[in-house]
């Protein structure tokens, strides 16, 4: 039984790993949402067999707001806020896949050396749940860097946030980490309604509203 | 119930959140400011009041000791009279149309909710909730930093924000490492996040984890600090948010930042397994210092010129708590206070410098002595000041730190002369033209409150003059302690 709980933890948290490089090589924004919503998923299940796992009922509430607020609203926020900007059709990376994914792989290879190497101790549940967070974080940081629209910088982001959410969960009887699931989500929140104002400012000042209330002030 | 309300730390945390909400009810502005510089006074004479009175019991969350009580006086000191220039300042501001009535009543309640965050992170005796802590800060003062709506704010408020959440999501993967080290030796649960005990235990834990950690949290930390090379956020933030915010922030949210880096170096330094901190912050710090000092040469923006002397600034401290020792450290928490009252002083000069004139560019900005004799000469003092001239305060942590590092490391100490320098010469061109030579500009007489101001450089200069005993005997007791 030990060796199943182990390999099914093992497995979601490899999953998120794997969908981190799904997001990385991902063109279109809504491509890369979609792959952000999967991500979340991952991270919801994975969390919830940590629960289930380390018998820690709390555990379950970080992951409720994993499938709620970070598989649903926010994609579901940024999704419409896509459409409403019309950039759903930019495609932006800087450095082409080919090199991102090598990057990528020289980056898991690198957190996997570190946190195996210093771990040795460790609880081998949570050792390797710190290796994959470690990459997932690295890979986040990966996608924000590769990128120039705020809003996949802010997908990056929230991917980066799933690898501490994993740590933590990782690590056995954290406590406060359902209160800094909770803070994390506010800060994404509020990252999102910056955007909003930032892009808009923007449209504004290409669209210029002033000459438009301006022509309408001198027709009357 | 009732020894809670009679202590003292519990209440400099109450009466700025119980301030905050006050303040987002009152749409008045002027009472707004009253209401502000008030609760600044009241959480300062609380603050003081924890020299005198015995020091409360440590709780699981709450601590008070010899570190943190020095910061938590300056936090409040500096806060109290950045009120008292915002009250001023704020004024003009409304008068000139950049804000609106609605946006004060927003920045007041802010203000105290940073002032909040940052106490509570200083008095933290969780890792975990001194994480927290800053995180708060870093969000309030991102909001503050974007209050204009200009174009230009909201994109350093963004970049402040992208770079902060990322310094603080390695922070909380270095807070996480920690506590994976403790769990096994602590046990699970709080008491492997609560600092008096991690520091009791620590060195029992395993030291390759623990390394590992501290860079995370060095990194982390380190970008809130503003070193190099992640300090690209602070420039930004400093010269498009309202002055008072970039006052406090150059004041002291560099420091609280600075300050949890500190705890953590305590926790490594009492473990004999782990890699000496200082010469990672000993290499921060200079290269923070060196490339700070050049980077003042190109400056064009006067709030820009002295966010870069924030960075400069806070590499010599780094530097400093890196070099370790009694004398270095004596000399960094010295000149972290006389940093912190200085570079706050300067900001109150440069904010109602940029409100007369209209501007924020230092070509055209001139002659002030001439045209504003106050504001000019205090800026002139400031300078002096912060180049570290004699007699005032910063001369005095420069130089114990220059001759205790040239008796164990010459080559750094001549690295770290050498940036002082190219700093001393960039900032007295600029000062050259901005305070001397044909008016330039608007010379309209300027509504000022320079108590403040000249309040706080009075203190360096008596600071720099003669340092009173008990308080030297103070800052070796702490400098001892930060081993």
């Amino acid at each position: 039984m030990d060796g199943l709980v182990f390999d099914i933890a093992h497995l979601l948290a490899g999953g998120l790993v794997l969908v981190s490089f799904m997001m990385l090589y991902q063109g279109r924004l809504y491509a890369l949402l979609n792959g952000y919503a999967l991500h979340a998923l991952v991270l919801a299940l994975s969390v919830a067999w940590q629960a289930f796992a380390q018998d820690a009922p709390h555990l379950y509430v970080t992951a409720a707001i994993a499938l709620v607020f970070k598989a649903m609203v926010i994609p579901i926020v940024l999704h419409r806020m896509i459409a409403r900007l019309g950039i759903h059709r930019e495609i932006e990376t800087v450095v082409g896949i080919g090199p991102t994914m090598l990057a990528g792989m020289g980056l898991v290879a690198l957190s996997m050396v570190v946190m195996l190497r210093v771990t040795a101790e460790a609880d081998p549940l949570a050792r390797e749940d710190l290796a994959f967070a470690l990459s997932v974080v690295l890979l986040g940081l990966l996608i924000m860097v590769t990128r120039r629209n705020a809003v996949s910088q802010v997908v990056g982001f929230m991917s980066l946030e799933n690898g501490l959410v994993l740590a933590a969960t990782g690590a056995r009887g954290m406590p406060l980490v359902v209160e800094i699931s909770v803070a994390f989500s506010i800060l994404i929140a509020l990252i999102v309604i910056g955007i909003m104002l930032f892009r808009i400012r923007e449209r504004f000042d290409t669209v210029d509203v002033n000459v438009l209330d301006l022509f309408r002030g001198e027709r009357r | 119930m009732s020894a809670l309300a009679f202590n003292p730390v519990v209440a400099i945390l109450l009466i700025p959140i119980t301030a905050a909400g006050l303040l987002a009810l009152v749409p008045n502005y002027r009472l707004g400011a009253r209401i502000n510089m008030l609760a600044c006074l009241i959480t300062l004479l609380v603050a003081l009041s924890l020299f005198v009175t015995e020091t409360p019991p440590t709780g699981t969350y709450l601590v008070v000791d010899d570190l943190n009580i020095v910061f938590i006086a300056l936090n409040t000191f500096v806060g109290f009279t950045t009120s008292v220039f915002s009250a001023s300042y704020i004024g003009h501001e409304l008068a000139t149309g950049r804000l609106t009535p609605t946006y004060l009543r927003f920045y007041h309640a802010m203000y105290q909710l940073l002032l909040f965050a940052m106490n509570l992170a200083l008095v933290a005796n969780n890792i975990g909730l001194m994480w927290v802590a800053v995180e708060i800060a870093t969000l309030t003062t991102v909001v503050m930093v974007g209050l204009y709506r200009t174009h230009e704010a909201i994109e350093a408020a963004w970049k402040y924000f992208i770079l902060g959440s990322v310094g603080i999501a390695l922070a909380l993967f270095g807070t996480i490492l920690f506590y994976m080290a403790a769990q096994p030796v602590v046990g699970e649960g709080l008491d492997a996040m609560t600092w008096t005990v991690l520091i009791t235990r620590v060195a029992e834990f395993d030291g390759p984890l623990i390394n590992v950690a501290f860079i995370f949290i060095l990194l982390g930390y380190g970008t809130k600090v503003g070193l190099a090379p992640l300090h690209a956020w602070l420039p930004d933030a400093h010269a498009e948010g309202p002055t008072p915010i970039s006052a406090v922030l150059s004041g002291l949210l560099l420091n609280v930042a600075l300050y949890a880096v500190l705890r953590f170096k305590m926790l490594m330094a009492a473990n004999p397994q782990a890699i000496a901190p200082g010469p990672l912050m000993v290499t921060m710090g200079l290269v923070s210092l060196i490339f700070a000092a050049f980077m003042l040469y190109r400056r064009r923006d006067i709030k820009r010129m002295f966010a870069y002397s924030s960075i400069e600034h806070m590499g010599i401290i780094t530097f400093a708590f890196g070099m370790g020792g009694p004398l270095a450290n004596f000399a960094g928490l010295l000149h972290m206070v006389m940093h912190s009252l200085t570079k706050s002083a300067i900001f109150y000069a440069v904010g109602h410098i940029a409100q007369v004139k209209g501007t924020q560019k230092i070509a055209d900005i001139r002659g002030l002595t001439e045209t504003h004799p106050w504001l000019g000469w205090g800026l002139v003092i400031g300078v002096v000041a912060i180049t570290g001239l004699p007699p005032l305060g910063i001369f005095m942590s420069e130089f114990l730190l220059v001759s205790s590092t040239f008796a164990r490391e010459p080559l750094l100490a001549i690295l770290l002369v050498f940036g002082l320098l190219v700093a001393f010469g960039a900032l007295m061109l600029r000062l050259s033209t901005i305070a001397f030579g044909t008016p330039r500009g608007s010379t309209a007489p300027v509504k000022a409150s320079y108590v403040p101001m000249y309040a706080h450089f009075a203190l360096v200069l008596i600071a720099g003059v003669y340092l009173p005993a008990p308080l030297v005997a103070w800052f070796r007791h702490v400098a001892a302690l930060l081993g």
